[in-house]
């Protein structure tokens, strides 16, 4: 196998124009290990929308691998993030996927915390002694909570850098998104949540991937360009894919699909072209000309490390992914959407994103059959190597290229490396 | 003014029946010549199977124009996760007609779909919600909501075939 700078799993060759990587970080249980000890123990990892615990008493429960959190704003109105997990005897205190409650009380022996965290009822507690303290034996939050524009991160790293730090240059894409609300964004109801057979940095790769839209996606293609709703956005258009630091990476663009916000294609139909053109309107005179285009005429699909996709095409999509196993992930995603929205226009912006997005889409279920088939083709040859090389020390690396791809993967290696023994192990047993 | 609507539970069952038949045989043209011109075939998302399309993202909320590309699409070359085609079968029972409106007939019945495909089984549990117009001895769909009872698609992985 090659040497040099390289590390087992990640050949990146600085001088030339070769970026490959070996398929045993897709099957590897050592290399899974390690990332959820490495990667998911340490990074920061989406947790939901502010809008999806809007009014003091919201609770949502979100499993985050194996971990079940509990995501809540009390009815001091502060979000928390706690463990959902009794501090008696361990049992899961909420079992109800989302609502709004005063209190979470524990089913096995009655124990009650408010929504806030106190434990604030414990039936029979004349029985403790004097060192029997509810202020230690509150439900107790994940190390660190932090949002950015109301996306909501937890990070299991008591000592990880804040988050507007970590998330570096995707700052500027997440106002691009955060923006277009005039009152804010919101989640809307319904979540798409199912599964794929395939290790979960396939679809990182795939997410922002431009150069298999052609051939993966060639019936929506047929389908957009047959129903009417194919127009190009006029202007100097983007076509960039970029590093933002830290892993994160997107890829901006151009496409020929309509815009809820705010690009009118034949298929809207004619009524909504005058709407769409308030839109576009009101957007330019709050954000500015230049802003309000890029906003509306270009696409945008942004991957922040390690597991949080946000692509603004057709519509907005909110999708996070956790790992089972090497060969098995859980998916959720989501549609935002600015707060208020027309009833019309809400409607269009559902059967623009249904058009492509989600597991009964034109598009999405074509995407997993691909990531299926690679990992089934790693089993097939696991001592192989897959290509990133496309455009490779491009200057001005596009939405076609793999420049996007290198970037997670450089910060996937960082985070990674063997730097004790564990990782050594890992770093054998993975090139072997 | 149409007729008002008479079916029995035996003809609806065979309707049902021969429509299970026509998809687990990937007869989709014909399928959709069960529908009206103007038919909806939805499937609401597994957190919230009551509500509605216009303000709810679904899993599917096909308007005929969509459904007739469906379709289309699935019977084509490029729908790469259903080509090669799943195997399925579909058991129907529980048939019933909950109401008629004029020449509308309103039914349910459960359903449990079984999908096989590339070593992986998938089991889909179900209702479906019909409305369906009596057009002389003919029964046309006019919308076909299929609510899953699963609570997530994870143990199925995606609806990439007509539920």
């Amino acid at each position: 196998m090659t040497s040099g700078a390289v590390s087992s799993n990640v050949l990146d060759d600085p001088r030339g124009d070769v970026f490959r990587v070996q398929r045993h970080a897709f099957t590897s249980p050592e290399v899974f290990a390690a990332e959820r000890e490495r990667i998911f123990e340490r990074c920061w990892i989406y947790l939901g929308h502010d809008s999806e615990v809007a009014e003091p008493g919201d609770f949502r429960m979100r499993e985050l691998g194996a971990r079940r959190l509990l995501f809540v704003r009390g009815k001091d109105r502060l979000v928390r993030a706690f463990y959902n997990s009794c501090t008696h005897r361990g049992a899961e205190v909420c079992r109800e996927r989302a609502g709004n409650a005063n209190s979470f009380q524990c089913f096995y022996h009655g124990w009650t915390f408010a929504n806030d965290g106190r434990l604030i009822g414990v039936p029979g507690d004349e029985a403790y002694g004097p060192g029997f303290s509810r202020e230690s034996l509150a439900l107790p939050q994940v190390p660190r909570l932090e949002q950015y524009r109301g996306f909501w991160f937890v990070c299991f790293d008591r000592n990880a850098v804040p988050l507007v730090e970590y998330l570096a240059g995707a700052v500027e894409y997440l106002d691009l998104v955060a923006d277009q609300g005039e009152s804010g964004m919101e989640i809307v109801g319904g979540t798409q949540s199912y599964a794929i057979h395939a290790n979960w940095k396939l679809l990182v790769e795939n997410s922002y991937d431009g150069y298999h839209a052609q051939i993966t996606h060639a019936r929506y293609m047929k389908w957009l360009a047959s129903s009417g709703a194919v127009s190009m956005p006029k202007g100097k258009l983007a076509n960039v894919a970029r590093d933002l630091g830290n892993g994160h990476a997107v890829v901006e663009y151009a496409a020929p699909w309509g815009r809820p916000i705010a690009h009118w294609v034949p298929s809207f139909g004619a009524a909504a072209e005058p709407e769409i053109a308030a839109i576009r309107a009101r957007l330019e005179s709050r954000l500015g000309p230049e802003r309000a285009a890029r906003i509306a005429s270009s696409s945008r699909n942004l991957g922040i490390f390690p597991n949080l996709v946000i692509n603004d095409i057709m519509a907005i999509t909110v999708r996070t992914f956790h790992p089972l196993a090497p060969g098995r992930m859980n998916v959720e995603a989501w549609s935002l959407a600015p707060c208020g929205e027309a009833v019309e226009h809400r409607k269009h912006r559902l059967e623009n994103f249904l058009t492509f997005l989600g597991p009964a889409g034109f598009a999405t279920p074509d995407d997993i059959e691909a990531l299926e088939a690679c990992q089934r083709g790693y089993h097939a040859n696991p001592e192989a190597w897959n290509d990133l090389s496309r455009e490779v020390g491009f200057e001005k690396p596009t939405v076609t290229g793999e420049h996007q791809m290198r970037v997670f993967w450089r910060r996937w290696l960082a985070q990674l490396e063997p730097s004790h023994g564990k990782l050594a192990e890992v770093r054998r047993v993975a090139a072997r | 003014m149409s007729q008002p609507a008479s079916v029995t539970r035996a003809e609806l069952e065979d309707f049902l029946y021969h429509e299970a038949a026509l998809l687990d045989e990937w007869r989709l043209k014909e399928w959709l010549e069960l529908f009206t011109d103007d038919a909806t075939y939805s499937i609401p998302p597994t957190d919230a199977p009551d509500a509605d399309p216009d303000d709810t993202l679904f899993l599917v909320a096909d308007d005929a124009e969509r459904l007739r590309s469906r379709v289309e699409q699935l019977m084509g070359k490029t729908s790469w996760s259903e080509s090669p085609h799943s195997r399925t079968r579909r058991l129907i029972g529980n048939v019933r007609i909950r109401r008629t409106e004029g020449s509308l007939v309103f039914a349910t019945a459960n359903f449990v779909v079984h999908r096989l495909r590339m070593n992986q089984h998938a089991t889909y549990v179900g209702r479906y919600e019909y409305t369906l117009e009596t057009r002389g001895e003919r029964l046309r769909i006019r919308d076909r909501r299929a609510i899953l009872d699963l609570e997530s698609l994870r143990d199925v992985g995606k609806v990439s075939f007509i539920l």
